[in-house]
């Protein structure tokens, strides 16, 4: 995870078939919506994705493919500050 | 996510790594962190928390809800070659149960580690017998277990 500069554009996760094939700048940019979408099956390899982070004190880029080799426990909620 | 923080070591102890995910900004997942989580586990949430705010991520694991623009519970267990090996899905009102999470992943790295020669039977836990499937248990699970085993 490298730590990765702050600014002003609205940073957004990437995933699956989404995945920029070259280039790591997304800063501010549109996104269209995906039409062939990937769909998490269990069995299948799990989708790839890049995201911005929080992560002990810093905020950083996170991606699945840098756990390659380890199990990973991949977690999705609601929404910070929910309760449950 | 205070849940999953508050037992970050017995997931580490195993080999796994956490990512959680939501659409909040990673600001606002400081926030949380700074002001509440880090109240409930000492040392406050200790793995990544990713921001996903156009649901590109929710959307590629079949989690998103586009009505409310947010993402339901969605849990899976990757295993080190990167296949889902486990998954389950909830929708916001009701809390998952870590507990079961801990006990699949034990599950999962037990047939793992055996190359699939061992399998284990509903409601295995750590220490107790599994099954070696293959043709001689066909018809004979019942001499090995009953579901009155399940602890």
């Amino acid at each position: 995870m490298a730590e990765v500069a702050i600014g002003c554009g609205r940073v957004t996760a990437t995933a699956g078939d989404d995945m920029p094939t070259n280039g790591r700048d997304r800063l501010g940019s549109e996104r269209a919506p995906q039409e062939a979408e990937m769909m998490a099956t269990a069995g299948q390899k799990a989708p790839e994705f890049s995201a911005p982070a929080y992560h002990k004190g810093g905020f950083t880029e996170v991606s699945l493919s840098e756990f390659a080799g380890k199990w990973v426990l991949l977690c999705f909620y609601p929404g910070d500050f929910t309760f449950v | 996510m205070s849940a999953v923080a508050d037992r970050y070591q017995d997931l580490q102890d195993l080999g796994v790594e956490v990512i959680s995910v939501s659409v909040d900004s990673h600001f606002v997942h400081k926030m949380w962190n700074d002001h509440e989580l880090s109240k409930m586990v000492e040392g406050g949430v200790p793995f990544a928390m990713a921001s996903d705010q156009a649901g590109n991520i929710g959307r590629a694991y079949g989690v998103w809800d586009e009505n409310q623009g947010v993402e339901l519970r969605g849990r899976f267990i990757i295993d080190p070659d990167g296949v889902i090996q486990a998954m389950e899905v909830l929708t916001p009102p009701v809390g998952r149960r870590i507990d079961e999470t801990i006990r699949q992943i034990q599950a999962y790295q037990l047939v793992r580690k055996s190359k699939g020669a061992q399998a284990t039977p509903a409601g295995w836990k750590p220490g107790e017998p599994t099954l070696k499937p293959g043709p001689d248990l066909v018809g004979r699970v019942w001499e090995v277990w009953n579901p009155s085993m399940e602890t």
